[in-house]
C-alpha cells in the first residue's frame, strides 16, 4: 500500500514537483488500515513514499517536521496538524515507526541528513531548523546533524497531539510533553498483537495436552483426547487473558516489578476459574493433583505471556529483561513441567 | 512506571559534560536533569536504555548500553530467529541490543 491511494494525496502541479501535496483528514480508510494494522494485518506494507510532504500550504518561513514513512505516524501526525500549514519530512524507515526506528537507527543522523539533502530542503525554507519527534533522539544525533549539513534539529514532543502546544510556546515542551507514558489507552492498543502472535505456540500446548490425554486416560483415544484438549484450551485461553490482557490491563496496580511477578495475582485468579470450571470431574486426590496441575499451567504460562508484553511496553530496559528472563525463564518452565506431570497423574485410572 | 532496580548501565562522567542539557531534553522518562550547569542522574531506576542522552551528548560524557526492553526479542535471538519479532521490526532486534544506533 503505498501513498497516493490512500491518502489523498496528488503531486503538485507547478514549481516544486518534488513535493507531495496531503491532507490532514483522515478518511475511512485510513482508520481502517490503523484497526487492521493494530491487528497485525499487512502491518510491513503500511508505508508512505519517503520524501517531502506539504500541508496546507507551507511556505519558506513555515516549519518543517520529520517522521517515519509508517503510515500510522504519518497519519497521526497530520491530523495533529489539523488546520496548520507546515512541511513534513518523510524518513525512510522500512515502514517502522519512529521510535523503533531510532532504536535501530533507520531513522538516525545519517538518514536525515540524506533526506534533507535529497529533497533539496534549502531549495523550499528560509531557515535551517528541523522539528524531530523526541523519540527518534536515540538514532539522531543533532550536533553531528547541524555539522554534516547545517539544519539545526529541534526536538519536539513526544507526543503528536502536543506539537500545536509546542509551537505556540515557542518550540518549548514542558516537561509533561517531555514524558514517555503507557496509559491504559496506550497499554490496550497493544494487547491485540499480542493475541494475535500468541496461537502460534499456545497450539501446540493444546495439541500435546490433548494427545497425552488420549494416550493415558482409560476410554477411547479420541474422546479421552478431545476431553483433555478441552480442558487444555480453557487452561490456554485463561493463560491467555492473565498474562496477555489483565497483566497488561492493570500492569500500574499489580504488585511487584518485573511483568512475571505481576502476572502472578491474575494467573493464579484466573487458574483458580479453570479449576473451578473442572469441579466434579474428578475427586480425592485427583482432584488436588488436578488442581494444582491446571494452577501451574496457567500461572507459568501467564507469566510467560506478561514476560513477552516487555517488549510492548513504553518503559523496560534491555539490561532489565536480561534480568527478569534470567530468574523467570527456568521458574515459568519449572512450573509449566510439574504442572503438566500433576495433571498427567491426575487423568490416571486406578 | 518503573521497572527494575538497579540494572541500568547508564552511567556519567560529570568531567566530560559540558552543560548543553540535551540529554535531559531527549529522556522520556525524566531520569536527566541540569543542576548548577552540569547533568546529574536523578532517577535512575526509571532508565530504559533507549541511548537518546548518549547520542545526543556532544562530548560523550553519557554512556549507556542502549537496546530495546524486549523478552520476545532476547528469546528469537536465543533460539536463532532473527527478524521475526511480534513488532514492527524488519531488522533483527539482537542486532540493536548488542551494538549502539549508528549514525
Amino acid at each position: 500500500m503505498s501513498n497516493g491511494q490512500c491518502c489523498r494525496t496528488s503531486s503538485s502541479a507547478g514549481s516544486s514537483a518534488a513535493v507531495i501535496r496531503v491532507s490532514a483528514g483522515l478518511t475511512v480508510a485510513d482508520r481502517i488500515g490503523a484497526f487492521r494494522v493494530r491487528w497485525g494485518i499487512g502491518r510491513m506494507r503500511y508505508r508512505v513514499e519517503p520524501g517531502l510532504y506539504a500541508l496546507g500550504s507551507p511556505d519558506a518561513d513555515s516549519e518543517v517536521l520529520v517522521t517515519a514513512n509508517y503510515k500510522l505516524s504519518f497519519d497521526t501526525l497530520r491530523s495533529a496538524l489539523n488546520g496548520g500549514d507546515y512541511w513534513i519530512l518523510v524518513l525512510d524507515t522500512n515502514a517502522v515507526n519512529v521510535w523503533c526506528a531510532a532504536g535501530k537507527g533507520t531513522f538516525g543522523t545519517a538518514e536525515l541528513v540524506r533526506r534533507i539533502e535529497t529533497v533539496g530542503l534549502t531549495g523550499f525554507v528560509n531557515h535551517r531548523r528541523v522539528i524531530v519527534p523526541q523519540l527518534g533522539a536515540p538514532g539522531v544525533a543533532a550536533h553531528l546533524v547541524r555539522e554534516q549539513c547545517g539544519f539545526k534539529v529541534v526536538y519536539g514532543p513526544v507526543k503528536a497531539s502536543d506539537i500545536p502546544p509546542f509551537l505556540k510556546a515557542g518550540r518549548r515542551a514542558d516537561p509533561s510533553m517531555r514524558k514517555k507514558t503507557f496509559t491504559l489507552g496506550e497499554r490496550l492498543a497493544v494487547v491485540p498483537i499480542e493475541l494475535v502472535a500468541a496461537p502460534k505456540f499456545l497450539a501446540p500446548v493444546v495439541l500435546l495436552i490433548g494427545a497425552i490425554g488420549g494416550l493415558t486416560g482409560s476410554g477411547d483415544f479420541l474422546e479421552n483426547a478431545v476431553k483433555s484438549g478441552l480442558t487444555a484450551l480453557f487452561a490456554v485461553l485463561a493463560a491467555l487473558l492473565a498474562g496477555a490482557v489483565l497483566t497488561p490491563a492493570l500492569l500500574p496496580i499489580l504488585p511487584g516489578r518485573s511483568f512475571s511477578a505481576k502476572s502472578l495475582l491474575p494467573g493464579i485468579a484466573l487458574g483458580v476459574a479453570v479449576v473451578i470450571l473442572r469441579a466434579g470431574a474428578r475427586d480425592g486426590w485427583r482432584f488436588l493433583a488436578e488442581s494444582a496441575g491446571l494452577m501451574m499451567i496457567v500461572a507459568s504460562l501467564g507469566a510467560f505471556l506478561a514476560m513477552n508484553f516487555t517488549g510492548a511496553s513504553t518503559y523496560t530496559s534491555p539490561s532489565g529483561v536480561k534480568k527478569e528472563m534470567k530468574l523467570g525463564l527456568p521458574l515459568q518452565a519449572g512450573a509449566a513441567v510439574v504442572g503438566l506431570a500433576l495433571w498427567i497423574a491426575s487423568q490416571s485410572t486406578g | 512506571m518503573e521497572y527494575l532496580r538497579n540494572v541500568t548501565s547508564l552511567s556519567l562522567d560529570p568531567s566530560l559534560c559540558n552543560g548543553c542539557g540535551m540529554c535531559a531534553v531527549v529522556c522520556p522518562h525524566g531520569v536527566l536533569f541540569l543542576s548548577r550547569g552540569k547533568c546529574v542522574i536523578r532517577n535512575r531506576d526509571a532508565c530504559m536504555e533507549c541511548g537518546a542522552c548518549a547520542v545526543n551528548c556532544p562530548p560523550g560524557a553519557m554512556k549507556v548500553n542502549p537496546g530495546v526492553g524486549c523478552a520476545a526479542a532476547r528469546l528469537h535471538s536465543m533460539v536463532g530467529l532473527k527478524g521475526v519479532c511480534n513488532c514492527d521490526c524488519t531488522s533483527p532486534c539482537e542486532s540493536s541490543m548488542e551494538a549502539p544506533p549508528s549514525g
